[in-house]
């Protein structure tokens, strides 16, 4: 028990520190790596929940897909990240001022509630964790049956990602040399050869 | 001490101020601002799972999961029309994007 409280305080420490450097640091490219490094603080905390798919799915999704892509994104486009950190100390005020009251409700919030003694028992009705089968196989047999449209949904919605991403990316650039193929295997000797007669002691 | 709910909801309030902070923060910094989105839905997730766990239902964790992939897709569309506004523009300060007058 003492081992899962100091495991929680370290993720969780680690967890709010790199969210803190994420935003805080000058350098994108370390912004990037300091999100990486929050989503597997996370994905740890998840694995304190008993959440395990969750946390692999996270670390697969995030740091597999999204983090690379924020990195190459990052690395790619030339920026001058300079000129962007200008003014950053004259948000700091308001934002400082909106973050502290949203922090102090949202404690007020976190402090102040109580369950409603129903809670646990609509849980029970709807989908209730059962302890002899392992996380993977509750959330299979969940997501298969009860939630199987919002799950194709979600399909979709990858999909359609995927797709906006392709075309808005995509463009047809004049002069760009592309291989022909059909061009190349309908080629033939007669047209690209030709036998001259050349004179001694003259050039073609 | 024995961690509770409270714990871990007071960990998830604390990466969505700083999600939003950020938002403040880097005002001309579009990446870091998308990077500030991916923090405050890594807050809700944290909050469903917590509260999948500590009332033992499982919808939560399904409801996390379908975050996930909606996160996922924004980072990927959002990602794009970065690139796409960059290769038109040159730049990808915030406060040049007002060819619409918003």
């Amino acid at each position: 028990m003492i081992i899962s409280t100091i495991a929680f305080y370290l993720f969780a420490a680690l967890t709010i520190a790199s969210a803190f450097m994420v935003i805080s640091a000058k350098n994108p490219v370390h912004s990037v790596l300091y999100l990486i490094l929050a989503f597997f603080n996370s994905a740890a905390l998840f694995v304190l929940l008993g959440a395990e798919f969750l946390a692999m799915i996270l670390i697969v999704v995030y740091v597999g897909a999204v983090a690379v892509l924020f990195l190459f994104v990052v690395m790619m486009l030339d920026i001058n990240f300079a000129e962007l950190r200008q003014g950053f100390l004259q948000y700091l005020p308001i934002g400082g001022l909106v973050g502290i009251i949203l922090l102090i409700e949202l404690i007020l919030v976190v402090s102040g509630w109580v369950l409603t003694p129903d809670a646990i028992k609509i849980g029970m009705e709807t989908a209730p964790l059962v302890s002899n089968l392992t996380n993977t196989e509750q959330l299979g047999q969940v997501i298969y049956t009860q939630y199987a449209y919002l799950f194709q949904i979600a399909g979709m919605i990858l999909l359609v990602a995927m797709i906006g991403a392709i075309v808005l990316t995509n463009r047809k650039r004049p002069g760009v040399r592309k291989q022909n193929i059909a061009r190349q295997v309908y080629r033939r000797p007669e047209e690209s050869m030709a036998v001259r007669k050349v004179e001694p002691g003259q050039g073609v | 001490m024995e961690i509770g709910l409270a714990h871990y909801l007071t960990v998830s309030a604390i990466l969505l101020t700083l999600g939003i902070f950020g938002i403040f923060l880097n005002r001309k910094n579009v990446i870091v601002i998308l990077m500030s989105i991916e923090l405050i839905l890594l807050a809700v997730n944290i909050n469903l799972v917590a509260f999948s766990a500590f009332l033992g239902n499982l919808v939560g964790q399904v409801f996390a999961l379908f975050i996930l992939t909606v996160a996922a897709g924004e980072a990927a569309i959002g990602l794009a029309i970065l690139v796409v506004y960059f290769r038109n523009r040159g730049t990808i300060a915030v406060e040049d994007i007002h060819l619409m007058k918003g």
